[in-house]
Formats: C-alpha cells, sequence, structure tokens
C-alpha cells in the first residue's frame, strides 16, 4: 500500500532536482539562520542568568543551535544528492547512504517542530525559575558586602530600570524584605531600635524601595520611602498614585519580555521546519523516481515515486526493528535458555 | 616637461581600465558608507536636540550626507567611463566629458576633506551648546505642566541614567536651582516657607539631587536628600564618598559620546578621502594615455600618460590666460572699428576650379 505515488516523466524529474537543488541551498542558509536564531536566544537568557534560578529553559536555545547545525549538513548532503540524481551512472553510490540519512534528517526535522513546541510548553517552568531567582535576588539586595553576592544590588537595579518594573510579582514585595543592610544604619537612633523590635526576626522592614524602582516619566520627583503613609508627603495618595514609581512586577516583564522573543524565534523556525520538509519530502520523491530507472536501458523513461512503499504503521516498524532487536538481542538470548530449560520438564 | 609622466603598454592601459572600474565601484560603497554615516549622526544630534541649544551643528551632518550622495553618482559615472575605457571606439563617446569630470572630481576632494576637518572642529560649538542647553533643561525640569516642557523631567532623568551623569559640571549644580515644583511644596509647613523667605528669588533650593542621579553601584541605598549633611546619615562623608551618586558631569559624558562618533566618522572620511584621491590620479593617467594613443592613430601602440602636461607653473600661467582671454573677447577690437570681417588678408591659396582661373568681375548693375 504505496503513500502518494506519483508519475515522473523525464523531464519532470530534471525540474524536480534543479528545484530541489535551489530549495536545498536555501534551506542552507535557513539552517545557518536557526543557528544564529539560537545563539541569539541563548545570549538573551545569560545576559539575565543572575535572576534565574536554574537553567532549565536554557534546553530551547541548545536545541535550536544542534538542530542549524545538522540541518546544515543534512541540505549540503541533499544538494550533493540532487546534483548526482541527473547522471543515472553516478545516482547509484548513494543508495546505501540514503536510508540512514533520511532516518536522521526525519529525527533532526521533528527535533526542530518539538523545540517550537517546547519554548512555549516551558512558560511555566521559566516563570517558576524566575519567581525563585527573583526573590533570592531581592533577599541579597542588601548583602553587597557578602562574597558571591556582592553585584546582586547591581543586577536588581539595573534590571529594575531596563524592565521599567519593581519587585518580584509587585513593588509591594519590598516592604517584606530587609534590603538596607545593617552597615548603614544607626543602631544609636531610637527610630531604628524601636522598629527592629517590633519586628518578629528583628529585621527592619520600611514601607520604602529602592531608587531603582522609580519612574522618570512621573510629574513630581519620586517619593521612595513612606509609600503607604499618605501624609509623610504633599498632595499624595498612594491608592491612587499610578506613575511615582513603576507598578509591573519584574516577573511579568522578564517572562513577557522572553515569551515575546521566543514566539518570534518561533514563528521564524516554524516557517524554517515547513521549508526543511519539503527539501526531504522532494528528495524522497526523487530518490525512488531515480531508483525505478536504475538498470533500464533507456533513462529517460517515465517512472513513479512515492514518499513510502509500504504503508506509515509498516514503515515505522521497519526503521524500529534494527532498533528493538538490538535491545531484544540480549533479551533474546535469555528467552532462549529459559525456553531450553523449560523444554526438558515439558517432555515428560 | 610633463609631470610624472609614466609609458603605458596596450595591456597596462586596459589593466589600468579594469582595475579603475573595480576601484570606483568600491568608491560608490564608500560614498554610500559615508551617506550613512552622516545619517546616523544626524538621528544621534535629533535625538537629544531638547538638550542643545541653538547652534549650527546640524551643517556637519548635513553636508556629510550631500557628500556621501555626490561621491555615489560620481564614482557611478567614473565606473562606466573606466569601463568603457578598455575599448578605444567607445573611449571616443567620454572623450568630450573626461577632462570636466576629472575637475569636478578633483574640487569635489576638497569638498570631502573639508567634511572630514569638519568633524574635528565640530566640538567647540557643540560643547557651547550642550552647556547652554543643559542648563536651560536643568531649569525647566521641574515645569512638567507647562506644554513644550512637560516632558524635560523624563529626557534629562534618562539622560542622567543612560549617560551615568549627574548635573552640567557637577552634582552640585542641582543644588542652585529649584528642581521640586510648587505645586508639590507644602506651603503650610514652617520649614518649607523658612527655606523660601531664606531665599532671595523665593526659591525652594536644597542640597539634594533628583533619583536618576544615584549610582547603582554604590554598596548602599542612595543618598539622595541632605548630600552635604554628614550627620543626616550613619557612617557617611560627602567629601570621600565617590560611589553614591554620578560624579561625571553631563555635559562632559555627552561630549564625549560625540566626539567619539565624530572621531571615527572623520577617520573615514579622511580615509575615503585618500582613496578618492588616489582613483581619481589613476583616471587622469588613463584619460592622458588614451588622448595620447588617439592622437599617434595606432590604438595598440604604447602611449605616456602623465598629470600635467606641461610643469605646474606653465600650466597655472596657460589657464590663468584662458581665463583673461575669455574676460577679453568681450572688449571690442578698436584696430578694425569693430568689425572683425574688413580686411583680413587670405594666407592661403585660393583654388578656382579645374583650370584654375579666377572668376572675371562682374560689373554691377547699375
Amino acid at each position: 500500500m504505496v503513500v502518494m505515488k506519483m508519475k515522473f516523466p523525464f523531464q519532470k524529474r530534471v525540474k524536480l532536482a534543479q528545484g530541489l537543488w535551489l530549495l536545498s541551498w536555501c534551506a542552507t542558509v535557513a539552517g545557518a539562520t536557526t543557528f544564529t536564531l539560537g545563539c541569539l536566544l541563548k545570549t538573551e537568557l545569560l545576559r539575565r542568568a543572575e535572576v534565574m534560578d536554574n537553567a532549565d529553559i536554557h534546553i530551547v536555545p541548545n536545541t535550536l543551535m544542534i538542530v542549524g547545525l545538522a540541518s546544515l549538513g543534512i541540505n549540503y548532503f541533499a544538494s550533493k544528492i540532487c546534483q548526482d540524481a541527473l547522471d543515472a551512472g553516478r545516482f547509484p553510490r548513494w543508495k546505501n547512504f540514503l536510508k540512514p540519512y533520511f532516518a536522521v534528517s526525519c529525527f533532526f526535522t521533528v527535533l526542530m517542530l518539538l523545540s517550537v513546541i517546547m519554548s512555549y510548553a516551558m512558560k511555566g517552568s521559566l516563570e517558576s525559575s524566575l519567581k525563585a531567582g527573583l526573590r533570592n535576588g531581592i533577599r541579597f539586595y542588601k548583602d553587597t558586602d557578602t562574597p558571591g553576592r556582592c553585584f546582586q544590588k547591581q543586577n536588581i537595579d539595573r534590571l529594575q530600570m531596563d524592565f521599567e518594573c519593581c519587585g518580584n510579582n509587585d513593588f509591594r514585595d519590598w516592604f517584606e524584605v530587609q534590603w538596607i543592610s545593617n552597615r548603614y544604619l544607626d543602631f544609636s537612633s531610637k527610630e531604628v531600635k524601636d522598629r527592629v523590635k517590633s519586628n518578629v526576626d528583628g529585621r527592619y522592614l520600611v514601607d520604602g524601595v529602592p531608587f531603582s524602582c522609580c519612574n522618570p516619566r512621573s510629574p513630581r520627583p519620586c517619593m521612595q520611602y513612606q509609600l503607604t503613609n499618605n501624609s509623610a508627603h504633599y498632595n499624595y495618595d498612594y491608592l491612587t498614585e499610578e506613575l511615582n514609581i513603576y507598578l509591573r512586577g519584574c516577573r511579568e516583564a522578564l517572562v513577557h519580555y522572553y515569551m515575546g522573543l521566543m514566539n518570534t524565534i518561533g514563528a521564524g523556525v516554524l516557517s524554517i521546519f515547513i521549508l526543511q520538509g519539503s527539501v526531504l519530502v522532494s528528495l524522497r520523491f526523487l530518490q525512488t523516481a531515480m531508483e525505478a530507472v536504475a538498470g533500464k536501458e533507456n533513462t529517460e523513461i517515465e517512472t513513479e515515486g512515492y514518499l513510502l512503499e509500504k504503508g506509515v504503521k509498516d514503515t515505522i516498524m521497519e526503521y524500529l526493528d534494527p532498533v528493538l532487536k538490538f535491545f531484544l538481542l540480549k533479551n533474546g538470548g535469555k528467552v532462549e535458555e529459559g525456553d531450553a530449560a523449560e523444554k526438558p520438564p515439558a517432555v515428560p | 616637461m610633463a609631470v610624472l609622466k609614466v609609458k603605458f603598454t596596450k595591456t597596462k592601459r586596459d589593466k589600468l581600465a579594469q582595475v579603475l572600474w573595480i576601484l570606483n565601484w568600491i568608491s560608490v560603497v564608500t560614498g554610500a558608507v559615508l551617506f550613512i554615516l552622516g545619517l546616523f549622526l544626524k538621528v544621534e544630534i535629533n535625538k537629544r536636540v531638547e538638550l542643545m541649544a541653538e547652534r549650527d551643528i546640524q551643517y556637519v551632518p548635513n553636508m556629510l550626507i550631500a557628500v556621501g550622495l555626490i561621491a555615489c553618482a560620481i564614482n557611478f559615472l567614473g565606473g562606466k567611463i573606466c569601463y568603457d575605457c578598455v575599448d578605444t571606439t567607445k573611449f571616443l563617446r567620454w572623450k568630450l566629458i573626461m577632462l570636466p569630470y576629472i575637475v569636478c572630481t578633483f574640487f569635489f576632494t576638497f569638498c570631502v576633506l573639508v567634511g572630514a576637518l569638519m568633524c574635528y572642529s565640530m566640538r567647540g560649538e557643540l560643547e557651547e551648546s550642550l552647556t547652554l542647553g543643559l542648563t536651560q533643561a536643568m531649569r525647566f525640569y521641574k515645569d512638567t505642566d507647562i506644554p513644550g516642557r512637560c516632558f524635560l523631567k523624563r529626557t534629562v532623568d534618562l539622560l542622567q541614567i543612560q549617560f551615568q551623569c549627574c548635573g552640567n559640571s557637577g552634582y552640585k549644580d542641582w543644588f542652585q536651582i529649584q528642581w521640586i515644583s510648587n505645586r508639590y511644596l507644602d506651603m503650610s509647613q514652617q520649614q518649607v516657607v523658612d527655606r523660601l523667605r531664606s531665599n532671595v528669588e523665593g526659591k525652594y533650593l536644597m542640597d539634594g539631587v533628583p533619583f536618576s542621579c544615584c549610582n547603582i553601584n554604590s554598596p548602599r541605598p542612595c543618598i539622595q536628600q541632605q548630600v552635604t549633611n554628614n550627620s543626616a546619615h550613619f557612617h557617611y562623608e560627602h567629601q570621600t564618598e565617590e560611589l553614591n551618586l554620578w560624579m561625571k558631569g553631563c555635559r562632559q559624558a555627552l561630549l564625549e559620546y560625540y566626539t567619539n562618533i565624530m572621531q571615527s566618522i572623520g577617520l573615514t572620511v579622511l580615509i575615503t578621502w585618500l582613496f578618492e584621491l588616489s582613483v581619481l590620479t589613476g583616471v587622469r593617467y588613463l584619460q592622458t594615455s588614451l588622448e595620447n594613443v588617439l592622437r599617434q592613430g595606432d590604438p595598440d601602440s604604447e602611449s605616456d600618460g602623465w598629470l600635467l602636461e606641461n610643469s605646474f607653473m606653465e600650466t597655472a600661467r596657460i589657464n590663468l590666460n584662458i581665463i583673461k582671454s575669455l574676460g577679453k573677447n568681450n572688449h571690442i577690437h578698436t584696430a578694425k572699428n569693430g568689425d572683425p570681417n574688413i580686411d583680413i588678408p587670405s594666407t592661403s591659396k585660393a583654388h578656382y576650379g579645374p583650370d584654375n582661373v579666377p572668376p572675371k568681375t562682374i560689373k554691377e548693375a547699375s
């Protein structure tokens, strides 16, 4: 039961080979583009690696880079094969190469599609990684004297200014953390002592935010401290004030940024996937059409080309059989011993 | 006595034409690069036009854009000419145009040089423009409710954040202007009223700076208010504290930024000028050698190429005479009563037909 049989007269074969050659070079460029897009995404993720708790999301750019490099090789061979396809004398030397070639190419093409799906599916993982990373960043904001954490303040300040955001979920996260180091608190002052005593953990909490939360678009000078105290500032109502500090949380801002980036890249990679798929399909048709010509006297006869010789299920079993046999071979030996052991008791 | 005479065989001429064709196309690309650099500089200046007072600095990018476009056009024409010069017959098409083309290109290269020098000379005007512009911008920082000035606060804040600078020459500039609008001052408070009264002009001045002056590299939370008051903050000494606020002035920061851009652009323009000059020299040699070939008659023979036919002084004298005689053509020739057709003796022998007999003079009809 052949899948997608098509007739190929000589002229159509020639045209197919020529078109395929052009298409495979386009696909090579597309493969290089995929690799570049993967590098770009990885660079962007690495730039903010300090606020990410784990590196699970890096599987997306890594896959893109691998697929990009693989498709360079795949398309290089595709162009070489279709160059030889029109010469009936040179085509047979590719015969043994083509079966594993198609297996590998299909695997990498499916991997390309998987990477796009992953970029959408890993949104949750990215969000939780950012949540934990930002929480740590805010907690260690004051530890500018602790080695390993001394750049957290700089990173968080820069992040809040670049992405126009404040805190993890929103600016209130700063109220729950002591972000002013004890080194800069005057413990002889009564106010400081009272505040520290009133807290269960002995932390100095304020209803204030760092200066990097300030919004430059505000018409009035920035109010960072005593944010919830309306009487501390003239003509100020914190419930209605929207322009003073950034209201968006940094987690939301970063997720939005990265999802936007991955959506754009995903759209590009999808079109490259379609291109690569069409290259493989055309190559398969060319291969089957040329195989029918092999050995014939007249190389200009009309032949039939098809996608799969047997049905889809049969073809998959055909490819998987060697793989399964490799694993079953170990079990196959044990099965035979078991049979031999069983047989003698069965006889009497 | 020709200047820098070089002998050109036919193959050498052809090679010169081909090389010049390629070089002309490279020059078209460099002309496009100049155009793009001019556009880039224009965009960069316009991005911060609110911080610059009215000064003539737009002429530099405009000149670069014009020079870039003209370079593209001239070198495109030059490429076409050199492409045709390989074939002596096609050269005849361009023969009359080539000398004016070379003269025009020679003057154009001067424009390119002037463009390069202007890039370096712009610095003084830019500094003046920035000083005045920044002073104005800081003065209107608080006027976020006046149309036309309402975005200056945002512009100055973003500038200080991006260029990591504070104030005009330093952060102390903010102490001398009122940057907090009266709309946000509680006039019922005694402290505010006292401060206003203590100032001659009734301005609310304080030793504080806006949040955009805060240095992100500081290990401690930013101290913006009471910057010069050591006792107001724990463990703080404002004379030795360097990491709290940005120490650089915005005028210096912007000047450095623009000077860097213009130095790179100036260098590119100088290199382009040298390149154009060398291409022009090649075209001149090609023109003179082809003209000499045509004069000799044999298109495959060797010919001389030179920069100037006579020495430099001779050429200058001849050109000056041409210019003088151009002026003299307008004068009346008084020796012949102004009529140039009277009494000019014929110097050549007249030929009166096959038997060479002069015609009888015909009596005039009365």
